[in-house]
């Protein structure tokens, strides 16, 4: 047993490496005349569209992620105790349904405008209304649901910040705007740039949004190219480009969590020096936490919820009971293979504890930064060639022909859930597991007890709150995930957020939002579980 | 009195490199023994071999008169009935206090178990605290519960890994009775190891210094500060200088006069020795010929501890009761009072004699 451990763990690794890898191979694949026309037409588009989305992103994330943040942290005003958590619910909104809501309320026939209209007497062409479904839009939509990101990591960074360091700074004559930014913001820099990183990454996988709005970006970019160009070598080498900017973005985030790891050591736990704030500027400290609020979760979620109330009958019939089977039991299924291999590569790592073991695993939970379209290309591909060999092979030597085994099948679906969130189970695992310290086995087998009763007595117990965060976090994250299941759903297969999307791009806005607001309903469980840890990390 | 623990020249390394080399020990019944040595001396591993968490590659460990570790056998830890106590404590987080006791005991009868349980929690003065958590336990109190948790199941031998180095510097000498106490009650033979002199001189009836890997002298405290068997011991116990000086006529000439005393049987006349001198070997006399420059002095309460240069330049140690005050700078008088002579030949290395 003990010996097949780590080729077993190298192995999982392989095989969760396998699409970056199939797609990394494409970058030296020799180039067709449709990627050269592409490159010609169309890349430059995507090149720049992506990174103005992708800066404006940033921008907007740390505008808000930061000072609310801050606010939450550092401030007393009226209402901040439930901002402080209320401030992670956009986190449940997925980007492309918010995307959709704000269409339908803003758009030229919305009750908006049409309100504004009839208000002022205007027709149409008699005035400027900004219009959603452009690329300041879809900034706006991401930012207002991927700033919790910056929000999480920075207020946690703030937290933990050595109380004497604020209070030094205040001695040596720094005020306290001067002490945030020439103190608590540098020291809180790493944690800020992994937040930022990890919304940059959601940003770039997005698919849902962009290709609502009609942007011309990567994501939307490898679709086109490969269901309106048929041509799989095209939008796999436009995926691998996809993937080097997210590998800038990986070796990012990664080298800001280490640094912010040596950053606050603080161990003192004292009392945070508070700005008290009153009149004025607690009325402008609430806004502040408000608005997000309001325009990333409350407002969106309202309309949704009043577009189901019209909508809910018509659409809640046979169909729509089979795909939310279809969607829990296929994110029930994948949430408990990614927390299986989690469990086992995590207490590898712990039995083993090499360089290469630890090696594997990180490469293994890279998949978590790799967008969606871009795993659905690097696994359609190698399971579409073996599925060729095996049938071409069976015909010639027995004459019979296998078809389609792996591809558009839900083993093709549920291995690419698998690359892309194992991350998430194995973080919950690993987390859990750390808590268990190796001498509190020592100390059960001094008292007596052999491994196995170990495992049940101590880790089960102990675990056994990880391990159902890890299977909600990926039971969640499979439920919103869209570019993946499009691409690779076997066929006549639905879920809840590819019938969602369908809708929704059909102009169908109302008649999606019963799909919708289930899922977000869905993706409120661990918001409330992460806002729990929060509301108990520290008081005061 | 019978033996306890034999363990019969061990050796065991980590990826080729030796931690523990030829390591014996004894340890009678009822002893409190003790392993102290600086940090990666070796002697966590030597504790957890004897627990069977690692296994020597060669050597013997006899428990009881029962072979456990050897060439062929190697009893895993939960089947040696050895308790420890582990440096972190290691308590389970999701037990209670009570629960924690009696997590050893689950092949004894109910009603044995409680009894066992309230009679150990009585023992150390937790009895109200059986249903607290012990993250509501201050650190003294875990350590206690991990000594109650590791004693239950009345083990063979209970090991002990530095208890008491998580622990505030004024508390560890107290604890460190209070722990020498109950395992005086409960009859138990105890091994531990730290790297603390002060713990191991409250706690332990024999010491083992460690280097290395390797045992330097086992001994009682009394002879490790007095005899030490080699210059590390002589360094690592206590406090002192070594000063030069010539055998001659069974006597060692030194700067500060002749000194009588034992003198190592392959030292002949003229052997060239170094003398270790403890701070308590030289007095403060005013009318004593020789006198010193005090260059450095620490305040201890009822004592300092000067250091002073010799005109020649040779520095020494002395302890002076606290009411001697005497400035940085001032001469005072002072006299050699050896009750050991302790010498060491010339250009030996650390381990040597």
């Amino acid at each position: 047993m003990g010996r097949l451990w780590q080729p077993t763990i190298l192995l999982t690794a392989l095989m969760i490496s396998i699409p970056m890898l199939v797609i990394g191979a494409f970058v030296f694949q020799p180039s067709t005349g449709n990627w050269e026309h592409l490159r010609a037409t169309v890349l430059p588009d995507y090149l720049s569209n992506s990174a103005l989305l992708a800066l404006g992103v940033a921008v907007g994330t740390l505008l808000i992620g930061v000072s609310t943040a801050w606010l939450t942290a550092m401030c007393r005003f009226p209402g901040r105790k439930l901002f402080s958590w209320m401030l992670l619910l956009p986190l449940a909104m997925p980007a492309y349904i918010i995307a959709y809501t704000y269409t339908g309320m803003f758009d030229f026939a919305g009750p908006v405008q049409s309100w504004l209209r009839e208000w002022s007497g205007w027709t149409y062409g008699d005035y400027w209304f900004p219009e959603v479904r452009s690329l300041g839009g879809a900034i706006v939509m991401l930012s207002l649901v991927l700033y919790p990101y910056v929000y999480l990591l920075a207020r946690a960074a703030f937290l933990e910040q050595s109380v004497s360091v604020l209070e030094v700074s205040r001695t040596l004559g720094c005020g306290s705007w001067c002490s945030f930014f020439r103190v608590a913001l540098p020291l809180a820099r790493p944690a800020i740039v992994a937040g930022l990183s990890l919304a940059l990454m959601e940003t770039l996988a997005d698919y849902g949004t962009v290709s609502y709005f009609g942007l011309g970006v990567f994501t939307t970019g490898i679709f086109r190219t490969w269901f309106g160009m048929g041509d799989s070598v095209a939008a796999a080498k436009l995926a691998s480009l996809l993937l080097a900017f997210v590998l800038v973005l990986i070796a990012l985030e990664r080298s800001s969590r280490r640094r912010a790891r040596y950053h606050h050591i603080s161990g003192q736990y004292t009392r945070l020096p508070e700005h008290r704030l009153s009149g004025s500027k607690a009325v402008l400290a609430f806004m502040a936490c408000f608005m997000p609020l309001l325009l990333g979760f409350l407002l969106p979620a309202a309309q949704l919820g009043v577009w189901a109330l019209d909508t809910w009958q018509e659409m809640v019939d046979a169909a729509f009971i089979t795909l939310t089977i279809n969607s829990l039991l296929l994110a029930f299924a994948a949430s408990l293979l990614a927390l299986v291999l989690a469990l086992f590569l995590a207490y590898g790592k712990r039995i083993l504890k090499t360089r290469t073991v630890e090696a594997a695993i990180r490469i293994a939970s890279s998949g978590y930064a790799i967008p969606g379209t871009v795993i659905a290309v690097g696994i359609i591909i190698p399971f579409a060639w073996l599925d060729n060999n095996i049938d071409s092979f069976m015909r010639e030597h027995f004459d019979l022909s296998t078809g389609l085994l792996l591809s558009g099948t839900l083993f093709a679906l549920l291995f690419a859930y698998t690359v892309r969130f194992l991350a998430v189970s194995l973080q919950s695992v690993e987390s859990g597991l750390g808590k268990i310290r190796p001498a509190m086995d020592d100390a059960a087998r001094s008292l007596g007890y052999r491994p196995k009763e170990i495992l049940f007595r101590i880790h089960l117990p102990l675990m056994r709150a990880s391990v159902l965060t890890a299977i909600l976090i990926v039971f969640v994250d499979v439920m919103k995930e869209l570019p993946a299941t499009l691409i690779l759903r076997p066929f006549n297969f639905n879920t809840l957020a590819v019938r969602a999307f369908e809708l929704a791009s059909d102009e169908r806005l109302a008649d999606s939002s019963t799909a919708a607001l289930m899922i977000v309903a869905a993706g409120l469980l661990p918001v409330i579980l992460l806002s729990r840890s929060i509301a108990h990390s520290r008081k005061g | 009195m019978s033996v306890k623990l034999d363990i019969q020249a061990i050796d065991l390394s980590y990826d080729k490199q030796t931690v523990v080399q030829d390591f014996s020990m004894q340890l009678q019944e009822n002893h409190i023994g003790c392993l102290l040595g600086p940090s990666g001396c070796g002697k966590t591993t030597v504790l957890r071999t004897i627990a069977g968490f690692e296994r020597p590659e060669k050597g013997v460990i006899v428990i009881d008169g029962q072979a456990v570790s050897d060439h062929q056998r190697h009893l895993p830890p939960e089947q040696r009935h050895i308790g420890m106590v582990f440096q972190d404590f290691s308590l389970f987080p999701n037990m209670s206090v009570a629960d924690n006791i009696r997590f050893g005991l689950r092949r004894w009868p109910r009603s044995e178990q409680q009894q066992r349980v309230s009679e150990l929690l009585k023992l150390i003065g937790l009895s109200d605290r059986a249903k607290t958590y012990p993250h509501q336990l201050s650190g003294g109190q875990q350590q206690r519960v991990a000594l109650a948790r590791a004693m239950a199941p009345r083990p063979a031998l209970l090991l002990l890994d530095e208890p008491f180095s998580s622990l505030d510097a004024d508390l560890r000498e107290q604890l460190a009775r209070e722990v020498r106490d109950i395992l005086r009650e409960e009859n138990i033979s105890a091994i531990l190891v730290t790297h603390d002199q002060h713990e191991a001189f409250a706690m332990a009836d024999e010491i083992c210094v460690m280097h290395e890997g390797r045992i330097q002298q086992q001994d009682s405290a009394y002879n490790l500060y007095h005899r030490p068997a080699n210059r590390f011991v002589a360094d690592f116990i206590g406090e002192g200088v070594l000063i030069p000086g010539q055998v001659a006529n069974g006597k060692v000439q030194t700067e500060l006069g002749d000194i009588e005393g034992q003198v190592p049987e392959h030292c002949k006349n003229g052997c060239k020795v170094d003398v270790l001198v403890r701070p308590d070997d030289i007095i403060h006399d005013d009318n004593a010929p020789d006198s010193a420059m005090v260059t450095d002095r620490a305040f201890r309460g009822s004592e300092f501890l000067y250091t002073l240069r010799m005109s020649s330049g040779l520095e020494l140690l002395c302890l002076v009761p606290s009411h001697h005050n005497h400035e940085i700078g001032e001469r005072i008088g002072i006299r050699l009072d050896f009750d050991h002579l302790v010498v060491f030949p010339q250009n030996s290395s650390l381990a040597e004699g």
